[in-house]
């Protein structure tokens, strides 16, 4: 391993801009006549437009223009697309309503745009959005997954009867319903997810710009994708051709999920910056953050569990309900479903199960992808599910889990839900984490918790996650509407220094510093001459970008292969210069050598010659050292680990307090295991705060109760213990580095980890479940009922 | 936030003269609860007026058997007093726990009580103490001065200038705070007096309130355990995402109880 190669935790190249206030965000930028959005929200969770009457704000003082959805159909703007077709059992195709940026007749949530006020300044914007005069007609809500499933709820779209997006399933009833019928035990399961609000620091923004000379677009926006919205947008909703459409996501200020989905704003904004002449910027402020960023989780599930009499898993099925809110966000079908259904063999052998889920319309915030995505929501409800068993079945939590763990020598395994797993380790990884969390002394610490007063609970969560979700057929032929693949492009300048333009994006996750390190690593360049470019359309080749942890095992071995294209390249003008076989060179640390002898050329060397081709094989190789590679993987990678956490409550108050988070995951390789304990960090903070803190809540008329940081509780430092980390690493087969994925882990490994440990904790007052978030009334009340 | 002008008086009668003779005069003390009202638009003052570095309102004195602390003294000053320390501890227990250090550095006691937040920590206090308000004019009890939620006695042009505090024998604050906002989801202040047991609960109801059903226990029998079987009403107290009233109820009891133990 070199200083700053792969395995070496090199300080982040990105922080000195970052901490030091000097990063670039979208609002950070200003263009040259720009003026100012605000968008007026719908207060209402369900109405009609009556009349929107602008005369007021369009005289208030420093006003533009006054747009509103009338405006938006007379330019003939489309609405914004959803990215996956999901079919129904019945083999119908999923409702899929109009998604208007300006719905010019009825509004379907609580911050559904209405108007957007354009003004000079970002004040005289808001505060003439305050005298747009609409009239509405108020409609009953389906306020929530309760309410919009009750029979007779009110409808979100006429044309989906009963809120149904689609009813969807995945695995062998007849196999399931077969193992259940020769089942020794059967447990079963109600499980809420709770809802999400995603709250990256960064608020959404955007501006648009247009070059009237040159017909060019220019969108400034907070994405990981800039390549997908340009598709969505300029495609889509615009008309606009990718050649005169250029996307830029700056410095992003995390993201989580919430800023893969194309939004409202992003097209208003382009569109008005054309109508109007001039650039036109839109910041969200935070209480906006709440009713508009897309939100995440929200389910209602029923599941059951088949054993034999050892405890062997011999069948699955689950039910569930998924918010989709009030309409199709870019990636929400595929969430509850292709993330979902086939995660539910988990880590165990469990030889059938059946998966039906319902997509179900509500009038609340759009409903997609928030960090780990379908994977956290099934992973809490499997893990919830076997520790049950464990409890009704009387065997050991962790020695039921063994007893149903894949061993080493059945991958690679197929699971009963279409995916398979190529590689893994998972009772050595459960074995080394229950050695770091000191399990086997856990009865002593409760004993000595309850003299206290206090009471103490161990929880177990063994997982498995499916990242770098691929490969493009075959998601395809499920019904994503895109490629999954991802682009690199290495560019070696004459001097031997390196630019990397990555298709993926970095917001947080040190993309820069860990491409840096494997292409410094693979090519022997020093990491301060590695520069890595990402998040402009006109700079970098088409990609899809970052969401699912899949920059390094998609983003990066595509950069990886343009390497290997390099090095290849390299060693034909290499055995030019040395007079010898290709064959024959050999490239190592930086150096191209005749094998056995001392002769050899720098990288450095051979760079200068491919770009001052004098002495050069140009009859047979172009000049130029600048090579990109597209890379669609074979597979989905399959990161796994064993979550353990101890939990103490005080009884009287319901209060948990978290003792010790222990973490021992397979990762495959590893590049930058600084970069890679910050976001197991995170993650956990995310997977914490949901199992203890988190829960957005909307009353029944659809107002959102949890709409700012009031109410809304997110996980601070001070929240958290320290984490024990571990890693038990095998390294994925199928891409060329070996490397799974590390962004989704916490929040989808610890859930239910910090979930069962409450449940342990309060088991010896009768307590079998407990709903997230464990929050102090909630187990308070818990402890109550089974008291009465 | 809209445009506002901001006009710095020289001294607490130009403060009071300028609240009194500018349209739309508002006070601001530390600003942390009045700014982000102000960024919200739920007000939009045309003039602010800021009193909390007044010399009028700054200081810690005993004064007899009276802590008197100046309004302008911010959360953090009175935590780290070592007069208050001496005096009440239990008071800057109370003020080194207000909300976050960012708050702590800000907020002042005068704004606190002119807010008169139905979560904030200082109405306990002010109840269970026997405070009394002074302002630019007058003197009022705690009890005539704080109202229901977000009301007090404080004229549009009045000036809090300091808070008196009774020195008890023994006090303890104990505090649930809201996991989101760090305010009181439910405090209860417990003072033992010469005069009697006070027993102040903030953040359960619309407004901070006595309790005299646990004052009467504990008059009879200082300990805990005589807050056994103490009812605590839900019917009044509020609910809300974090906390039902009759979780609230059920805290005020075990609250209480942990201040009751630690007044030792």
């Amino acid at each position: 391993m070199s200083e700053n190669g792969i395995g070496a935790a090199v300080l982040r190249k990105e922080d000195d801009r970052l901490l030091t206030g000097r990063g670039q965000f979208t609002d950070d930028i200003n263009r040259p006549g720009q003026a100012h959005m605000s968008i007026l929200r719908s207060p209402l969770a369900h109405a009609r437009i009556v009349s929107i009457d602008t005369s007021a704000a369009e005289e208030a003082p420093g006003v533009v223009a006054v747009l509103t959805g009338r405006e938006m159909a007379e330019d003939g703007v489309g609405g914004l697309p959803c990215g996956w077709l999901i079919t129904s059992k019945d083999g119908s195709p999923m409702v899929e309503p109009p998604h208007p940026a300006l719905p010019a007749d009825r509004v379907r949530y609580v911050g559904d745009q209405v108007a957007a006020v354009i003004a000079e300044t970002r004040e005289a914007a808001r505060a003439a959005a305050a005298l747009v005069d609409v009239e509405y007609e108020e409609l009953p809500a389906a306020a929530t997954l309760a309410s919009a499933t009750r029979d007779g709820a009110p409808l979100v779209w006429d044309e989906a009867p009963g809120n149904i997006c689609y009813d969807w399933e995945v695995g062998d009833a007849e196999a399931t319903e077969a193992a259940f019928r020769g089942a020794d035990h059967i447990v079963s399961l109600d499980v809420v997810n709770n809802r999400l609000i995603p709250n990256a620091i960064e608020p959404r923004a955007a501006i648009g710009e247009y070059d009237s000379r040159t017909g060019d677009h220019t969108l400034f926006t907070t994405t990981q994708n800039p390549h997908l919205i340009r598709l969505l947008l300029g495609a889509f909703v615009m008309g606009i051709p990718e050649s005169k459409l250029r996307i830029v996501a700056p410095d992003v200020g995390g993201g989580f999920g919430s800023k893969i989905h194309h939004y409202a704003e992003e097209v208003i904004v382009t569109w008005a910056a054309k109508r109007l002449g001039r650039p036109v910027k839109w910041t969200a402020e935070r209480s906006e953050s709440f009713v508009s960023d897309r939100h995440g989780r929200d389910h209602l599930s029923h599941a059951e569990l088949a054993l034999d009499a050892e405890g062997r898993f011999l069948g699955l099925r689950v039910t569930t309900a998924a918010n989709l809110g009030a309409y199709l966000s870019t990636f929400s079908t595929c969430v509850p479903t292709y993330l979902y259904g086939i995660l539910f063999a988990g880590p165990y052998t469990t030889p059938a199960i059946y998966v039906e889920v319902k997509g179900v319309f509500s009038n609340t915030v759009p409903v997609d992808a928030l960090r780990g995505a379908g994977r956290p929501e099934a992973t809490f409800l499997l893990e919830r599910l076997v520790d049950k068993a464990a409890r009704e079945t009387g065997i050991d939590p962790v020695e039921l889990r063994r007893r149903n763990l894949i061993r080493p020598d059945q991958f690679p395994y197929q699971t009963p839900v279409a995916l398979q797993y190529d590689v893994g380790d998972y009772q050595a990884t459960l074995d080394l984490a229950l050695e770091m969390a000191g399990a086997d002394a856990f009865e002593e610490r409760r004993a000595e918790a309850r003299a206290r007063g206090r009471l103490r609970g161990l929880g177990v969560s063994t997982f498995l996650e499916a990242c770098g979700i691929a490969p493009s057929a075959v998601v395809g032929s499920l019904g994503c509407r895109a490629g999954l693949y991802e682009s690199g492009q290495v560019r070696v300048h004459p001097t031997g220094s390196v630019t990397v333009y990555t298709g993926t994006h970095s917001h947080g996750q040190g993309h820069e510093t860990t491409f840096a390190q494997l292409v410094s690593d693979e090519l022997g360049v020093p990491i301060d001459q590695v520069e890595v470019v990402h998040g402009d359309t006109q700079q970098i080749p088409f990609g899809m970008g970052t969401y699912g942890s899949r920059s390094l095992a998609v983003g990066g071995a595509a950069i990886y292969n343009a390497t290997q294209k390099v090095i290849n390249k390299g060693k034909r003008i290499a055995a030019h210069l040395l007079e010898a076989s290709e064959a024959d060179i050999e490239f190592e640390n930086g150096s191209f050598t005749v094998a056995g002898t001392d002769r050899a050329k720098a990288f450095g060397e051979i760079a200068l010659a491919a770009y001052v081709p004098h002495d050069y094989p140009i009859e047979e190789l172009e000049p130029g050292l600048d090579e990109t590679a597209f890379y669609d993987p074979k597979n989905f990678t399959f990161p796994a680990g064993a979550h353990i956490v101890e939990v103490e409550i005080d009884p009287e108050t319901g209060t948990v307090e978290l003792v010790q988070v222990t973490g021992v995951d397979d990762l495959g390789r590893i590049i930058n295991p600084m970069i890679v304990a910050g976001q197991l960090h995170g993650g956990l903070a995310h997977g914490i705060g949901q199992a203890l803190l988190e829960e957005c809540q909307y009353d029944e008329n659809g107002q959102l109760l949890t709409g700012s940081y009031l109410n809304y509780t997110m996980p601070r430092a001070a929240d958290l213990p320290n984490f024990e980390l571990g890693h038990n690493t095998t390294l994925c087969t199928h891409n060329p580095l070996g490397v799974k994925g590390v962004g989704e882990v916490g929040s989808i490994g610890v859930c239910p980890a910090v979930i069962n440990a409450v449940v342990d904790a309060l088991s010896e007052h009768g307590v079998t479940h407990i709903d997230m978030p464990a929050t102090p009334e909630r187990v308070w009340r818990a402890i109550q009922s089974s008291q009465a | 936030m809209q445009d506002f002008t901001f006009r710095r008086p020289a001294s607490l009668a130009d403060a009071v003269e300028a609240l009194r003779s500018i349209p739309g005069g508002k006070l601001l003390a530390g600003g942390q609860s009045l700014i982000p009202v102000m960024k919200l638009d739920l007000a939009a003052p045309a003039t602010l007026v800021p009193v909390a570095g007044l010399g009028e309102l700054r200081g810690i004195r005993l004064e007899g058997s009276e802590l008197v602390i100046g309004a302008g003294m911010t959360h953090r000053e009175v935590g780290e007093s070592a007069e208050v320390a001496g005096a009440i501890p239990a008071l800057a227990a109370l003020a080194g726990a207000i909300g976050d250090p960012q708050v702590r550095n800000r907020g002042t006691l005068g704004g606190s009580v002119a807010h008169n937040d139905p979560a904030a920590d200082y109405p306990a206090a002010l109840l269970a103490l026997d405070a009394t308000v002074v302002t630019d004019r007058r003197e009022v009890s705690a009890a005539d001065f704080l109202g229901s939620m977000f009301e007090t006695a404080l004229a549009d042009d009045e000036v809090i200038t300091a808070v008196r505090f009774r020195v008890p024998e023994a006090a303890a604050y104990a505090k649930f705070p809201n996991p989101a906002s760090k305010y009181a989801i439910v405090g209860v202040m417990v003072a033992r007096s010469p005069g009697g047991v006070r027993v102040a609960v903030t953040g359960a109801a619309p407004g901070a309130f006595r309790h005299e059903g646990m004052e009467r226990a504990l008059a009879a029998d200082f300990s805990a355990s005589s807050l056994d079987g103490v009812p605590v009403d839900a019917e009044e107290l509020l609910s809300d995402p974090q906390a039902s009233a009759e979780y609230r109820a059920h805290l005020v009891g075990v609250m209480a109880r942990r201040a009751v133990e630690a007044c030792g």
